[in-house]
């Protein structure tokens, strides 16, 4: 890293968790609001803590709910305050309704997500269900791969969101217990660093007693859709942002951000596609297939709403396999939601290319690299069989 | 709301500048009209007090129904205490 870069940063060690807090503490939010429901994510406990012992200049609101958490963080969005929330799981699950009034009243919230199973059975470890549950709430959704990616991405999400551009909620969602338990190092900017970059929030909606106007209308036939289409072009808008507020992290921080994470792909035939932390295990598998002389990639994503369709084209249509790993299951469907997209992107302009879809790690089940050896190995046979009709199961009892 | 603003003009996220209720005239909702036999009534406003729109205008102790606002409910008919509103169906 350079050394002007470095001079802007300290080396910390914490967990996923505590990278969150330590990021919205720098954010200097307003608002905090939140429910310990289980399974809790421990965000809003350092949160707390901050706010009493006077390191974080902020109103703590304890709810009943999840549900209430979000809606006091819409609340304290609408007034004008920097709001932020967190959740897993169940949680997520409870907020649902509040999610779309988020992004619906475009309200430039952030929010964290420990991302877990959801009930039932009653299972408090990790998958992508509950992160892939709000893919149409209208809000853009981050995943980091780990404590580095995940701090980043918090202090970038609320100049993201917060941009007049955009003016939606974002949601940076890391893996519950492997990231949000787990304590590594990583650079964090100095306060003053991301004071200077995120400012205070001076842009979107909110209630000014001199201008009184009425918000959450009813909204029927007549004017419904036209305020629905204009918050899909502000999800449009919002990828030119994300670029800009990349391009200008990695002024700051030194640290390169792209929607896609590409390992050794340049001569990729095969390429295994996952998300979370899961996407460091495969690079290490794809280093060892290397050696064995397979041509193997690693795509890993960061950036899922927006979809990044244009680099999502350009990369994907380059392979003869992809191999979708998805920790999440979408019962009924052709595949999961990752395959569905990369498919939608490069279907029917690149037909040659060929993919097939692993669902694995559900509920917390581990995956080492040995098991994505196996599933690439499996994935490559099946895909010059033909055999790509249906979803396949890793790492299940029975198959 | 008027049916020429595209999604570009509209204004961001749902919201609107207030006092719009005033424009969205809601008598057309009616099945019944409340109407007043002035000679049963006392002027007690019991049915200005309870009307929830309010579409019950007072003056003084005159009550006057504003039809453009009223959507039938039939609350006022329901409380008057001299049994000095009718509920009668609308015309078509």
């Amino acid at each position: 890293m350079m050394t002007e870069a470095l001079a802007r940063q300290h080396r910390i060690a914490l967990t996923g968790n505590d990278a969150v807090a330590y990021a919205v503490k720098q954010a200097n939010v307003d608002v905090i609001s939140a429910y310990p429901i289980t399974p809790q994510t421990f965000v809003v406990e350092t949160l707390s803590r901050y706010v009493n012992d006077g390191e974080l200049n902020a109103k703590f609101i304890n709810v009943e709910s999840e549900h209430s958490a979000l809606s006091a963080v819409i609340g304290a969005s609408l007034a004008g305050a920097r709001a932020f929330t967190a959740t897993a799981s169940q949680g997520l699950a409870y907020m649902w309704e509040a999610l779309y009034a988020a992004s619906g009243l475009r309200l430039p919230i952030v929010m964290a997500l420990a991302a877990r199973a959801l009930s039932a059975p009653i299972n408090i470890h990790n998958d992508h269900s509950d992160f892939f549950g709000m893919r149409d709430a209208g809000w853009i959704m981050f995943n980091g791969e780990e404590a580095q990616e995940t701090y980043d991405l918090t202090i970038m999400a609320f100049k993201i969101a917060e941009d007049p551009r955009v003016l939606l909620p974002v949601v940076v969602s890391y893996d519950g217990f492997i990231v949000s338990h787990a304590i590594t190092n990583f650079y964090a900017l100095n306060d003053d660093v991301v004071k200077e970059f995120l400012g205070v929030r001076t842009t979107g909606p909110r209630i000014d007693p001199d201008n009184p106007r009425t918000f959450g209308v009813l909204a029927l036939q007549d004017s419904y859709f036209e305020f629905k289409r204009q918050q899909y072009e502000a999800m449009e808008n919002s990828r030119q942002v994300i670029k800009e507020v990349f391009q200008k992290y990695e002024e700051i921080s030194g640290r390169s951000y792209a929607p896609l994470k590409e390992y050794m792909t340049s001569d990729a035939e095969t390429c295994i596609v996952a998300m979370g932390s899961t996407v460091g295990t495969a690079r290490h598998a794809v280093k060892t297939l290397r050696e064995a002389g397979e041509k193997a990639g690693v795509v890993g994503i960061l950036q899922y709403r927006p979809w990044p369709v244009k680099e999502a084209e350009q990369l994907f249509s380059r392979f003869k396999r992809i191999i979708v790993m998805e920790k999440v299951m979408s019962p009924g469907a052709r595949a999961g939601p990752v395959y569905e997209d990369i498919a939608a992107t490069i279907y029917p302009k690149h037909s040659e290319v060929k993919i097939i879809d692993f669902t694995y790690g559900l509920g917390g089940r581990d995956i080492s690299t040995r098991g994505i050896i196996e599933i690439y190995k499996k994935g490559k046979e099946l895909i010059d069989k033909g055999k790509t009709d249906r979803v396949y199961f890793h790492g299940v009892r029975g198959e | 709301m008027s049916t020429t603003v595209t999604w570009r003009e509209i204004d961001l996220g749902g919201s609107v500048a207030g006092g719009t209720s005033e424009k969205y005239k809601t008598g057309n909702w009616r099945v019944e009209k409340p109407v007043i036999d002035y000679e049963k009534c006392v002027r007690c406003l019991i049915c200005w007090l309870y009307c929830p729109e309010p579409a019950i205008i007072r003056n003084g102790n005159e009550v006057k129904i504003d039809y453009d606002y009223c959507k039938g409910c039939g609350i006022c008919a329901e409380e008057c205490p001299r049994k000095a509103i009718t509920m009668v169906p609308e015309e078509i």
